[in-house]
């Protein structure tokens, strides 16, 4: 057996079963010993691709995402993928080629020092020196990337490391002394917050993609308490947006209620969550009347790090919320819950009907043509921030976009992963007409895979969150974000791949076009073609606080329609 | 505020750039970044000048754990030991100036370990304040150069930098 097949046979032994990869020169011997693997490879068409279609694949299973690249170009294609999964927390291991060691450091030909440049952007990264150390490593990248909080980890094997006789066991240890992530929340912590909320009298509970695994206790201790639920663009799902207490997403683009809610609250429960400045704004004047911060987290690090905390536990989301059940106790909000129920009817996520097909109207139809039962995912931009508000995800691990990299171009690659991690399940992703054209040469890999991946091109002509910022903050000036002149035909070039391809424009057809696209079988493209001036609301400005907060398009008001 | 930081760390290829790679992507103030193995094999020990109030320093030791090869860090703010070696190359002129440079020499007990005609190089050690100094009275000779290896250190007494013995809960 080479270097290779043990690689194979260690994925294997992982649990492995499924690799997104583009072959290449230093990677060929693996590639070549693929071709006896049971384990199945998907061929993408860009490495970019395979790592973001690994991310989804780890998001949508909870399982690791595997891809693979050869060294140099297909390498360096991955290093935006590695720091979206980093950002979002997701276990992905990616397995990279590389020139044969005696020719490392010597400008070789496709080669790079990617172990230098993927350091900040993984979790962790290794080089394979010694065949034999295999098994090892992989085990490690393995139980680094999906233990603690999950991250990428990089694993480059030169060439040599490849063909060399294996002579190694698979029986391995893994010996990693500085690692040693914290499960248990410590119980002086968690009775202190179990205290601290007994005594609140405007709480709120904030949930984020760390308590991805924690839907049923996060449930459980909502109804226990009564405590209203404010999830994060990255926790949607985690507690159901339909339960009526939920508050919406909080931030830049979140709902009028949760982000006064946090405003008001005098007590923060936290968990799974790092506070990004899309959620907080200024973080000086975010939750300005909240003397209790309870922050639960498996890093240490992020607790503390933006916002001051005073009562920090450790620990997997899962277990502490568990516990937090465990010692919980109804709560008398019915004062604070007359307040949030107010805001909650008074401004719910809503859109100022036109004449145009509008890009709300057409997620809110497939909403409920698929009564919320998809995995969704979304490129980055309006039709991002949209689907977050007007799509209710119930489910956790139903939803998976760009949060904290916000990277254009994964709607489609992260769709082919989630088809692929749920088998049987439909997947919706709406996407950005300038997103898309990111990563539009997947429409091959789907058209291979016939899977029922339903692409929903907001085509609103513009890259329209830059539009929508260059309208509030830059005088109109709109530098470089018109697409519509140049925008190809998307349902043609849909036909082109041998895939399904219908356009909307006109309203009235919205509903009987949201069916046509389900009940076609396999995968699908519909370009929907939106109103182009649509503006994201509410907005809290860059750098602003819930003070701050803009409800509604001040353009519309302005015109008075 | 002035802090010393001891990091025990696995000596894997690379970890250097790792650690060096966080303070600068972190935005961390360093003085001074010292390293070298220790007595058990596999793992080296990096001593870290960083100056920051309590919030960065939570900061640094927080990130710096993150790292997977970094067994143990700390931040001595206990009683501890703290020296940095300096080599300080001189410029003399002549005679006199010679003994002045002599006696200063061994007010601080700086060593000499190189005369030439027109030079000498001394050999220092000490917290990075007397080195400083020294750097300092030796100025108006003419510094020809100056090699410090920035501040190691370790707490007094028992306390002492190890892997933990804990297992992962
Ligand atoms: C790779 C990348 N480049 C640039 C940006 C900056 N950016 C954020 S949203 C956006 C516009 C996206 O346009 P589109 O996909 O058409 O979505 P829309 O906002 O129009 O719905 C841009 C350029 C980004 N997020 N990612
Ligand atoms: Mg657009």
């Amino acid at each position: 057996m080479n270097g290779a097949a043990a690689i194979l046979k260690a994925l294997e032994m992982q649990g492995v079963d499924t690799i997104f990869g583009h072959p290449g020169g230093t990677i060929m011997p693996t590639y070549d010993a693929l071709y006896d693997s049971p384990i199945r490879h998907i061929l993408v068409r860009h490495e970019q691709a395979g790592i973001h279609a690994a991310t989804a694949y780890a998001r949508a299973s909870g399982r690791v995402g595997v891809c693979m690249a050869t060294s140099g170009p297909g390498a360096l294609n991955l290093v935006t993928g590695l720091q979206d999964a980093l950002m979002d927390s997701t276990p992905v291991v990616a397995l990279t080629g590389n020139v044969p060691q005696h020719l490392i450091g010597t400008d070789a030909f496709q080669e790079a020092d990617v172990v230098g440049i993927t350091q900040p952007v993984t979790k962790h990264n290794f080089q394979v020196r010694n065949v034999n150390d295999i098994p090892r490593i992989i085990a490690e990248a393995f139980y680094i990337a999906s233990t603690g909080r999950p991250g990428p980890v990089l694993i480059d094997f030169p060439k040599d490391v490849q063909q060399a006789e294996f002579t190694g066991s698979f029986d391995v240890e893994i010996n990693l002394p500085g690692y040693k992530p914290t499960y248990k929340g410590h119980p002086r912590q968690i009775e202190r917050a179990l205290e601290a909320l007994q005594k609140a009298e405007k709480p709120v509970l904030m949930v984020g993609g760390g308590a991805l695994n924690a839907a049923p206790e996060i449930v459980a201790l909502a109804e226990k308490t009564g405590l209203p639920v404010i999830p994060t663009l990255m926790g949607l799902g985690v507690f159901p947006g339909t339960h009526p207490q939920c508050l919406g997403m909080p931030g830049m683009h979140g709902s009028v209620a949760a982000n006064r809610a946090i405003h008001h609250a005098d007590t923060i429960l936290a968990i799974g969550l790092r506070f990004d400045d899309r959620v907080t704004g200024k973080v000086s004047r975010f939750a300005p009347h909240a003397h209790t911060v309870i922050h639960v987290d498996i890093d240490p690090a992020e607790i503390g790090k933006l916002v001051k905390t005073t009562i920090p536990v450790v620990g997997d989301a899962k277990w502490v919320a568990a516990e937090l059940v465990k010692g919980a106790k109804k709560l008398s909000l019915s004062k604070w819950w007359a307040q949030l129920e107010d805001w909650k009817i008074k401004y719910p996520f809503a859109w100022k009907p036109k004449p145009h097909l509008q890009s709300q109207e057409v997620i809110q139809a497939f909403w409920e043509a698929t009564r919320g039962k998809a995995v969704v995912t979304a490129g980055v931009g309006q039709h991002q921030m949209f689907t977050a508000q007007f799509f209710k995800f119930d489910s956790p691990r139903s939803w998976i976009n760009s949060g904290g990299l916000g990277t254009m171009g994964v709607g489609l690659p992260f769709a082919i992963g989630a088809a692929l991690a749920r088998p049987g399940e439909l997947v919706i992703d709406f996407d950005g007409d300038g997103s898309f054209q990111m990563t539009l040469q997947e429409l091959a890999t789907l058209k291979k895979l016939n899977l029922n991946v339903k692409i929903v091109i907001l085509n609103n002509g513009f890259l329209g969150m830059v539009r929508q910022w260059q309208d509030l903050f830059h005088a109109r000036r709109y530098s470089e974000v018109y697409l519509a002149d140049s925008n190809p035909d998307f349902a043609k070039l849909a036909e082109a791949y041998g895939i399904r391809g219908i356009t909307l424009t006109d309203k009235a057809k919205l509903h009987e076009t949201v069916k046509e696209v389900l009940a076609h079988p396999g995968p699908v493209l519909l370009e929907a073609r939106v109103y182009h001036e649509e503006g994201v609301f509410p907005m809290i400005p860059s750098g602003g606080a819930a003070e701050d907060m803009i409800i509604e398009n001040p353009r519309e008001t302005v015109a008075g329609d | 505020m002035r802090h010393l930081v001891s990091v025990l760390v696995q000596d894997n290829p690379g970890v250097l750039q790792r650690v060096a790679g966080l303070i600068a992507r972190r935005g961390f103030n360093i003085e001074s970044l010292a390293v070298g193995r220790t007595h058990q094999p596999g793992l080296s020990r990096i001593s870290l000048v960083v100056s920051g109030d309590d919030a960065v320093l939570e900061q640094v030791e927080k990130q710096l754990n993150r790292l997977i090869e970094v067994i143990k860090v700390t931040d001595h703010s206990e009683p501890h030991v703290e020296r940095e070696l300096a080599l300080v190359k001189v410029s003399i002129a002549g005679m006199e100036e010679r003994l002045e440079v002599k006696d200063i020499a061994e007010a601080f007990r700086a060593r000499i370990v190189d005369v030439a005609k027109k030079s000498i190089i001394f050999e220092l050690t000490g917290d990075s304040t007397k080195v400083n100094n020294f750097v300092e009275a030796m100025r108006p000779y003419g510094l020809l150069e100056v090699m410090r290896t920035g501040a190691v250190g370790m707490s007094r007494g028992e306390q002492v930098l190890k892997v933990r013995e804990k297992k992962a809960v």
